[in-house]
């Protein structure tokens, strides 16, 4: 790994050599602190949303299954983690486990729950989890019952005419309301400087409070607003090539 | 006597901590709904802006959403937060009048979720307006109504069927970001759980409680809605 954070330190301190004589001064003055920032809110954000995605397809699988033990454990999953706010869940996983101590954690959870950065990764990755969930369940109840039907009459089993019949269609319904859901997902990621995560909130937290300037939340917005604009588009364009294929 | 651990903290009374999360739940309550009211009309605004003729208006609507929609809450909560306080007291440096100003924190909160309120219900609003057949506008001039009269009579009732379901769901968006408050140290439910896991080094008891706290609230909030929308779809064939 020391390669890659190499890579970003040498990034890093292109992209501020580049920038600096086109910007103002107090930005200039704290790019690093920005792009590292950044890096830390755009792994985290790649991150939850790969593993989420998998979590998702599991847990709205379970749901339409009608399974008797499954079913109602992906219902429950879904329903605490969106019916609390994230910044509950970050705090009761962070504080809350995470204050439980060495003693009672046991040395590996110990290890794991006092890496705020791990602790962020887990509790972003179940909520965006759970509500894409929800997603991909509307998806697939909405694709027509009689696909699955005649799936089955051919003599596909339940998993292959999910994956190659029912899945594909309802990924492409359900397109749009994730890139919705990935941009929330962004949004919420600054809640993680909560748990003092130096995600690109956190850092322009910690240079607010030495300067007391105002400016530096609307550079902070700007680059937020890149980072959802660029989600927005890139949905899109895989939108426009989902609805001619 | 002995302090009261595990669940005994949640009690009621001088020991327990029970009343004090349930302040903390009616606070937030209290800022969610404010936050509505100010949020709704807002939004109307907002999409009268974006469906009227004169362009640079709709533009600069469609630049506050679209700037609103692609920031995080948390920063807008702050900016909003420090923003004001400083307009207010360089607005009080103009009139001579130097001495610190501290914006009420319940105010910066209701005004912050106000305005992430309004950038998405006023999509709504236009969504739900664009949904009424103009059929119906033309039918309703044809009958001798006035412009305010089917506007009124015609156009604002369905405006509302078609805007609740989409209302619901920002209803229930909001009551989560209340939390937020928290972080400027407005005394809410996530806030006084926080300064009782401090008081008495359990953090997870309490936290856990506020999160029940909140769950029973989004879940009443989700059987309401659901109540709203029949009332809304009264009528109407069922799809």
């Amino acid at each position: 790994m020391a390669g890659y954070s190499d890579l970003k330190y040498a990034a890093s301190d292109a992209v501020c050599g580049l920038v600096q004589p086109f910007t103002p001064e107090i930005f200039a003055d704290s790019c690093g602190r920005f792009v590292d920032g950044f890096w830390v809110t755009l792994e985290l954000l790649i991150l939850s949303c790969a593993i989420g995605l998998g979590i998702a397809l599991a847990s709205a699988l379970a749901r339409v299954s009608g399974n008797v033990l499954l079913a109602p454990v992906s219902y429950a999953y879904t329903y605490v983690f969106r019916g609390t706010p994230l910044l509950v869940q970050l705090w009761i996983f962070y504080f809350g486990l995470g204050g439980l101590g060495e003693e009672a954690l046991g040395p590996v959870l110990w290890a794991f729950f006092a890496d705020a950065w791990a602790v962020g990764l887990l509790v972003l990755t179940l909520n965006t989890g759970a509500y894409v969930s929800e997603i991909l369940r509307g998806g697939i109840v909405n694709v027509a019952r009689g696909q699955m039907e005649a799936a089955e009459a051919i003599g596909m089993s339940w998993f292959l005419a999910m994956r190659r019949i029912i899945l594909p269609q309802a990924f492409k319904i359900c397109w749009p309301a994730y890139g919705n859901e990935v941009v929330l997902l962004a949004k919420g990621s600054a809640l993680i400087s909560t748990i003092t995560v130096m995600d690109l909130m956190g850092q322009t937290r910690t240079i607010f409070a030495r300067s007391y300037n105002l400016e530096i939340y609307l550079y902070a917005a700007v680059l937020y607003l890149a980072i959802t604009g660029t989600i927005t588009v890139l949905f899109k364009l895989v939108e426009r090539r989902l609805s001619t294929a | 006597m002995e302090d009261p651990s595990g669940l005994a903290l949640l009690g009621f009374g001088p020991e327990g901590w029970g009343d004090e999360l349930l302040r903390g739940a009616w606070v937030t309550l209290q800022l969610a709904l404010c936050a509505l009211g100010v949020g709704l009309a807002l939004g109307l605004l907002l999409a009268g802006a974006k469906l009227q003729r004169f362009p640079p208006l709709a533009w600069l609507a469609e630049g506050y959403t679209g700037f609103i929609r692609g920031t995080p809450e948390f920063l807008v909560l702050l900016l909003v937060y420090f923003g004001s306080e400083a307009a207010l007291q360089s607005g009080f440096a103009m009139f001579g009048l130097a001495a610190p100003f501290e914006m009420p924190k319940f105010l910066a909160a209701v005004l912050g979720l106000a305005l992430i309120f309004a950038a998405y219900a006023c999509e709504v609003f236009r969504g739900a307006y664009l949904a009424v057949p103009s059929g119906q506008m033309e039918a309703a001039t044809a009958c001798g109504m006035s412009g305010r009269q089917a506007f009124s009579r015609i156009r604002m009732p369905q405006i509302w069927r078609f805007a609740i379901p989409g209302l619901g769901n920002l209803w229930m968006v909001m009551l989560k970001d209340t939390s937020l408050a928290a972080v400027i140290a407005l005394d809410e439910l996530l806030r006084m759980a926080k300064i009782g896991s401090e008081t008495t080094r359990e953090p997870l008891v309490f936290f856990l409680a506020a999160g029940a706290l909140y769950l029973m609230m989004t879940a009443i909030s989700d059987i309401a809605r659901d109540r709203l929308e029949r009332r809304a779809r009264r009528g109407m064939e069922s799809a």
